[in-house]
C-alpha cells in the first residue's frame, strides 16, 4: 500500500487538464509513500494511450461499455483497480465524472474520502488536505489515514512534468460486471459549430446574484454594451432563466479567457472562478467584502453595482476616461 | 413512481459565517440555515416530475433545528408527504458521507424507486450524497443531472452536464439515484395561503433503522483563506471606482473598439 492511483479523464483532444493536476498531486503523496503513480486509462476502443508526464505505469483497461462516458461502467472499472492495487491514495479531478466516481469508490471500498482539495501532504502514515468549504469563504485542514480517496480542485496544482522516463504500458482486462450495465449512454450534445461561443470573447461582463432581478439586467447590458463587450451570467442567473446556458461561465457553463472580465454582483464559488480565473484583467464588485471572487481579481470594489454602473456608463458615453 | 427527495439545511453562504471557538466547524449557533441551493432543485425536479407524469413525491430530512418548518415548506410546494429521521448521534452536523447509511435505509423502507437529492453542498468535503447514496444502495446513479424525463415507467432519461457547454443524455432504469445540479424549471415559490395551510401540518418523525457511519476523517482546523495575492481594492464612492475603473481599462487600451 504505496501506490497512487489516478483516475484519468479522456476528452477529445486527449486528456483532460485537470487530470495532468492530479497527477501532479499524486505525485506529491507518492513521493512521501515511496510509491508509483499509476495512471488509469478506461477507453472504449484499444486505441494509442495518450502522452501522459509525471506518471511511473499507465494501466489500461478497455471495453464498448467505456468509450462514452456513464458512473456506472467507469466506477466499475475503478473500485475493481482500487481493489487490484490496494493503492495508498485515489486521486481523481473534481469535474461531472469526479462527482460521480469519487464518493461512489470511496464507499465501496470503505475508505475516506476529501474533496475540494487545494493542496495535499503526507506525513506519519496520515494525509492532510486543505479543502474548500461554504463555496470558498473558507478553508478546512484535513486529516485523513492512508488509504484515502482525494478529489482536487481544478486549477489548484500545476500540470504533471514528465518523470525523464516512459511509463510503462500495462493492458488489463475490464471487469465482468462491464458486461451486465445498467446505465445506457444515449447521446451527447455539443455546442453547434459556428454557434454563439463565449469562450472566444475578448471583454466580458458577468453579472451573479447580486444582480437581484430579471430586471436589473438591463443596466448590465448598456455596460456591456458601452464596453463592446458580451454580457454573461453565473450559474444562479443561468437557473433563473435570466440569461441563456449558452452565456454561463463556470464549471457546468463555458471557461473563458477573456482580456477583461467585470464581475457584478458575482461572489465567486469555486466553480465560478474555475471558469474565469485566467481571464487577464479581472475587476469584481461587490457588496459584500467577504466575497471569495475578490480572491482571485485583480482589482475589486465594495459596492453597490447600481451606484457604481450607471457612473461607469456615464464616463464611457462621454467618451473620456 | 416514488420520488424520494433529500433535503439539508446548510449555512447561508450570503450570510455572516463564522468560525466557532475550537476552530473546527462554523459557529451554528449564529449561522442562518438554508435549504442547500441544489437540494432546492432537486425537489422541484421531483415536482415537475410529478405534474408531467403523476409521481408521488417523499421529502426527507434527518431532524434538527428548522427540518419541521423546511418540511412544511415542501409540503407547501407540492411534496406528497415528509419525514422527518431521527438519528441518535446528533452531536454536531452529520456530513453527507455519514448519512448515507440512513438515508438508504429510508429510500428502502419508503419504497422509493428514484432518489434525488442536490449535486453538492457546501459542506460535503468527506464525499457527495448521491453517487454515496448509489454505491450503497447498488443502484445507478448519475450526478450533475440537468433535466429528467420518464420513458417508459421503468427508466428515465437524464441530461448529465459537463464543462464546455457539453451535456449527455443517459439512460437509467428504476430505481437510480440522481444528484440534481438544475431542475428542469427555474423554482417556483409558493404562496402565502398555501404555506400557511401546510404550517398546520406536523410532519411524522420516524426513526432511523441504520446508523450514522463516518470514516475516519476529521477537519483539524477551519480557517479564512488566505487573502495574499487578492485584489488591489478600488476605494471611495462609486464616482471615484468608476474613475479608477475608467483609468485601468484605458492603461490596457481595452476602451479602444475592437
Amino acid at each position: 500500500m504505496k501506490d497512487v492511483l489516478v483516475y484519468i479523464e479522456l476528452i477529445e483532444d486527449g486528456v483532460r487538464p485537470s487530470s495532468r493536476e492530479a497527477v501532479s498531486a499524486g505525485r506529491e503523496i507518492a513521493s512521501a509513500t515511496g510509491g508509483s503513480v499509476i495512471a488509469l486509462i478506461a477507453s472504449g476502443e484499444p486505441v494509442g494511450v495518450p502522452t501522459l508526464d509525471g506518471v511511473d505505469r499507465i494501466i489500461h483497461v478497455t471495453h464498448p461499455a467505456l468509450g462514452a462516458y456513464t458512473a456506472e461502467a467507469h466506477a466499475a472499472v475503478l473500485a475493481d483497480m482500487i481493489a487490484k492495487l490496494d493503492p495508498a491514495a485515489v486521486m481523481l479531478a473534481y469535474t461531472t465524472a469526479g462527482l460521480d466516481l469519487a464518493s461512489a469508490v470511496a464507499v465501496t471500498a470503505s475508505l475516506p474520502l476529501v474533496a475540494y482539495c487545494t493542496d495535499v501532504t503526507v506525513a506519519d502514515g496520515a494525509l492532510t488536505t486543505t479543502s474548500q468549504m461554504y463555496g470558498g469563504r473558507l478553508e478546512a485542514v484535513v486529516r485523513a489515514p492512508l488509504p484515502v480517496v482525494v478529489s482536487i480542485m481544478p486549477g489548484a496544482f500545476p500540470e504533471a512534468v514528465t518523470t525523464g522516463a516512459s511509463p510503462e504500458i500495462i493492458v488489463q482486462d475490464a471487469p465482468k460486471s462491464l458486461d451486465a450495465l445498467r446505465s445506457v449512454f444515449v447521446d451527447e450534445q455539443r455546442p453547434a459549430r459556428g454557434s454563439f461561443d463565449l469562450s472566444l470573447a475578448e471583454r466580458i461582463v458577468c453579472i451573479g446574484r447580486g444582480i437581484g432581478a430579471a430586471d436589473s439586467i438591463a443596466v448590465a447590458r448598456e455596460l456591456a454594451d458601452a464596453l463592446n463587450a458580451e454580457i454573461a451570467g453565473s450559474r444562479p442567473v443561468i437557473d433563473q432563466g435570466w440569461l441563456e446556458k449558452e452565456r454561463q461561465v463556470g464549471k457546468s457553463g463555458r471557461l473563458v479567457k477573456p482580456r477583461l472580465y467585470i464581475g457584478l454582483g458575482v461572489s465567486g464559488a469555486p466553480e465560478h472562478l474555475e471558469g474565469m480565473r485566467s481571464s487577464d484583467l479581472i475587476i469584481a464588485v461587490n457588496s459584500d467584502a467577504a466575497a471569495p471572487i475578490f480572491t482571485v481579481a485583480h482589482y475589486a470594489a465594495v459596492c453597490d453595482m447600481f451606484d457604481l454602473v450607471p457612473a461607469l456608463i456615464e464616463r464611457l458615453k462621454a467618451g473620456t476616461p | 413512481m416514488h420520488i424520494m427527495v433529500v433535503l439539508r439545511l446548510v449555512a447561508d453562504l450570503g450570510g455572516d459565517i463564522e468560525i466557532a471557538h475550537g476552530g473546527k466547524d462554523i459557529d451554528r449557533e449564529w449561522v442562518d440555515l438554508k435549504l442547500n441551493e441544489f437540494d432546492d432543485h432537486a425537489l422541484e425536479e421531483a415536482i415537475f416530475l410529478k405534474e408531467i407524469v403523476g409521481a408521488k413525491v417523499t421529502a426527507i430530512m434527518i431532524d434538527g433545528d428548522g427540518v419541521e418548518r423546511s418540511l412544511q415548506t415542501a409540503l407547501a410546494r407540492g411534496a406528497d408527504e415528509a419525514r422527518r429521521i431521527a438519528v441518535d448521534d446528533t452531536d454536531g452536523p452529520i456530513s453527507s458521507r455519514a448519512m448515507t447509511p440512513v438515508v438508504a435505509a429510508a429510500a428502502a423502507e419508503l419504497g422509493a424507486d428514484l432518489v434525488l437529492t442536490g449535486v453538492q453542498s457546501p459542506e460535503d468535503i468527506f464525499g457527495q450524497l448521491a453517487p454515496s447514496l448509489g454505491a450503497v444502495l447498488g443502484w445507478p446513479q448519475a450526478s450533475a443531472v440537468s433535466s429528467v424525463k420518464p420513458d417508459d415507467g421503468s427508466t428515465i432519461t437524464v441530461q448529465q452536464e459537463y464543462s464546455g457547454g457539453v451535456s449527455a443524455a443517459i439512460r437509467l432504469p428504476l430505481p437510480a439515484v440522481l444528484g440534481v445540479q438544475t431542475a428542469s424549471r427555474p423554482i417556483r415559490y409558493v404562496t402565502g395561503s398555501k404555506l400557511r395551510q401546510a404550517m398546520a401540518e406536523e410532519i411524522p418523525r420516524i426513526e432511523a433503522t441504520a446508523a450514522v457511519a463516518m470514516p475516519d476523517v476529521e477537519i483539524v482546523e477551519l480557517r479564512v483563506p488566505d487573502e495574499a495575492g487578492g485584489a488591489v481594492m478600488l476605494d471611495g464612492d462609486a464616482d471615484a471606482i468608476a474613475d479608477e475603473i475608467l483609468r485601468l481599462l484605458a492603461d490596457r487600451a481595452l476602451l479602444q473598439v475592437c
